[in-house]
């Protein structure tokens, strides 16, 4: 696997705002669409991906009150009990704000490594409040998303990137 | 001099930690507040009319490739389906019209008795939009909401059975909370030998449980359960569950007994929103003491929270 991660020296322009706008309302469809079966077993929250991808890049666009909000969103698309996605959304972003600093070091797998980790402990987190105010505990599969979302991370990442690299590093990316 | 604070202009507000536990303890108070109190159905319903049109929107493809399938299905495969439908009808006409003459004797008799008809029998049929994406609760949301008339509390079924209950509705779409979620309780009675209990969901993937059974009562794996409309939500003898296994422990007050859904609580795309029964009866005056006052009158869905 070649180094798909921007390189260290490799210096991103800044996002643009509607962009950044853009993917989150993107994310947010792509979390309505409705599927069955294994797909849903299997679908990660691409919302939250998003989420914890422009905290890392873009802290001053994105931050935990901006994730809570959209949690919020989240919480009545998908009738869950106000709050659920909102403290999800917020411990992603909290959880960006150490991550950002050594993770854009790491090649895309290695960081799909850690947002496997990070997504777990907010999946474990959610499950743990849920639980706690007496809800049933899920299946397994509960934490499947998660990890689906985590190989979907460098994905996600390629895409969100494109349009703030320079010109001369896209080109030699896509020569590789 | 020195300062530990960083100049004015790299100043970013309260740290990050002090963010998160604000909003960490924000979202616990908004969990406990819908949870156990449901106050938040104002703003959950003015989030709603934003998201329902998107909601609605992103349903096209799926039917769009629906509607291309039934297009190009072939003449033959209708035609089986409606020689299959035609004998089923036939097969079924003896019971019909028997159903037809029974009815209008029941009605008879209970004009003699002078009993209030306890089901309005306006029902609304309704198609499943998509199935809440909560791995905590058992919900899907229906095509039509307050619109179409359809009432919280409203019981939802299959062609096979009780499938929900409607628990909130919106303007043009409704969510309904499925059997298997977690305490909702149907009270229901054996079909073969009339012992009534309650039925209760345990949540994705586990069986409904039949509870406040002596080990003793007369009940057998097989026993079909029907709704004995004791809550007056649920009308009287709709079909809602078939016993699975019963254990019985001589230690536990109760038996334990496990009912698997006759309706395809799951899986079911058509269903039908029954209208809510007649009017109840006045409320009694208030008993004197407390305890009594709290004597369940009729069961409802209480959110697992």
């Amino acid at each position: 696997m070649p180094s798909l991660a921007s390189r260290p020296e490799e210096i991103l322009k800044p996002a643009q705002p509607w962009f950044v706008a853009l993917t989150l309302f993107a994310g947010f469809i792509a979390n309505l669409l409705p599927v069955s079966g294994y797909a849903a077993m299997l679908k990660p929250d691409f919302l939250a991906l998003v989420i914890l991808y422009w905290c890392i890049q873009e802290p001053r666009l994105m931050g935990v009150g901006v994730a809570w909000f959209a949690g919020l969103f989240m919480d009545v698309a998908d009738a869950t009990l106000f709050g659920q996605h909102a403290l999800a959304y917020a411990f992603l972003a909290y959880a960006a704000e150490y991550f950002r600093r050594r993770v854009l070091r790491f090649t895309l797998w290695h960081q799909a490594a850690q947002v496997a980790a990070l997504l777990v402990l907010c999946a474990g987190l959610v499950l743990l409040v849920r639980v706690v105010g007496g809800a049933p505990v899920p299946r397994w599969t509960y934490f499947v998303p998660p990890l689906v979302g985590a190989l979907v991370w460098p994905l996600l990442s390629i895409v969100l990137q494109r349009p703030q690299r320079p010109a001369r590093a896209s080109r030699t990316s896509s020569r590789r | 001099m020195l300062h530990t604070d960083p100049p004015p202009f790299f100043h970013r507000g309260p740290s990050p930690l002090a963010r998160f536990a604000f909003f960490a303890v924000l979202s616990i108070a908004l969990l406990f507040a819908d949870s156990r109190f449901r106050y938040l159905e104002g703003m959950r319903h003015g989030v709603n009319t934003v998201i329902a049109p998107l909601q609605r929107a992103v349903q096209w493809p799926g039917e769009a490739w629906e509607a291309v399938g039934v297009y190009f299905a072939s003449k033959s495969a209708l035609a089986t389906e409606n020689a299959a439908l035609h004998e089923r009808l036939l097969a079924e006409a003896p019971a019909l019209q028997g159903a037809h003459r029974l009815e209008s004797e029941n009605a008879h008799l209970k004009s003699l008795l002078d009993i209030k008809d306890r089901y309005a029998g306006n029902a609304v049929s309704v198609g499943v939009l998509f199935t809440a994406r909560d791995p905590f609760s058992q919900k899907v949301f229906i095509d039509k909401g307050g619109d179409a008339g359809i009432e919280p509390g409203a019981a939802v079924i299959d062609e096979a059975g009780v499938v929900g209950q409607v628990t909130r509705v919106f303007a043009s779409m409704a969510e309904v909370t499925l059997l298997t979620d977690k305490d909702h309780a149907v009270p229901v009675m054996s079909e073969r030998t009339g012992v009534r209990s309650v039925l209760y969901g345990a949540g994705a993937g586990r069986s409904l449980e039949l509870r406040f059974i002596p080990p003793s009562a007369d009940i057998a794996a097989g026993d079909r359960l029907v709704t004995s409309g004791l809550d007056r939500t649920y009308p009287p003898g709709l079909a809602v569950a078939r016993v699975d296994a019963v254990e019985r422990d001589t230690g536990q007050i109760f038996a334990r007994i496990s009912c698997a859904p006759l309706a395809g609580v799951n899986r079911s795309g058509e269903l039908l929103v029954l209208g809510r029964t007649a009017a109840l009866p006045p409320r009694p005056d208030d008993p004197p003491t407390p305890d009594a006052a709290r004597k369940p009158g009729r069961a409802k869905v209480r959110r697992g929270g």
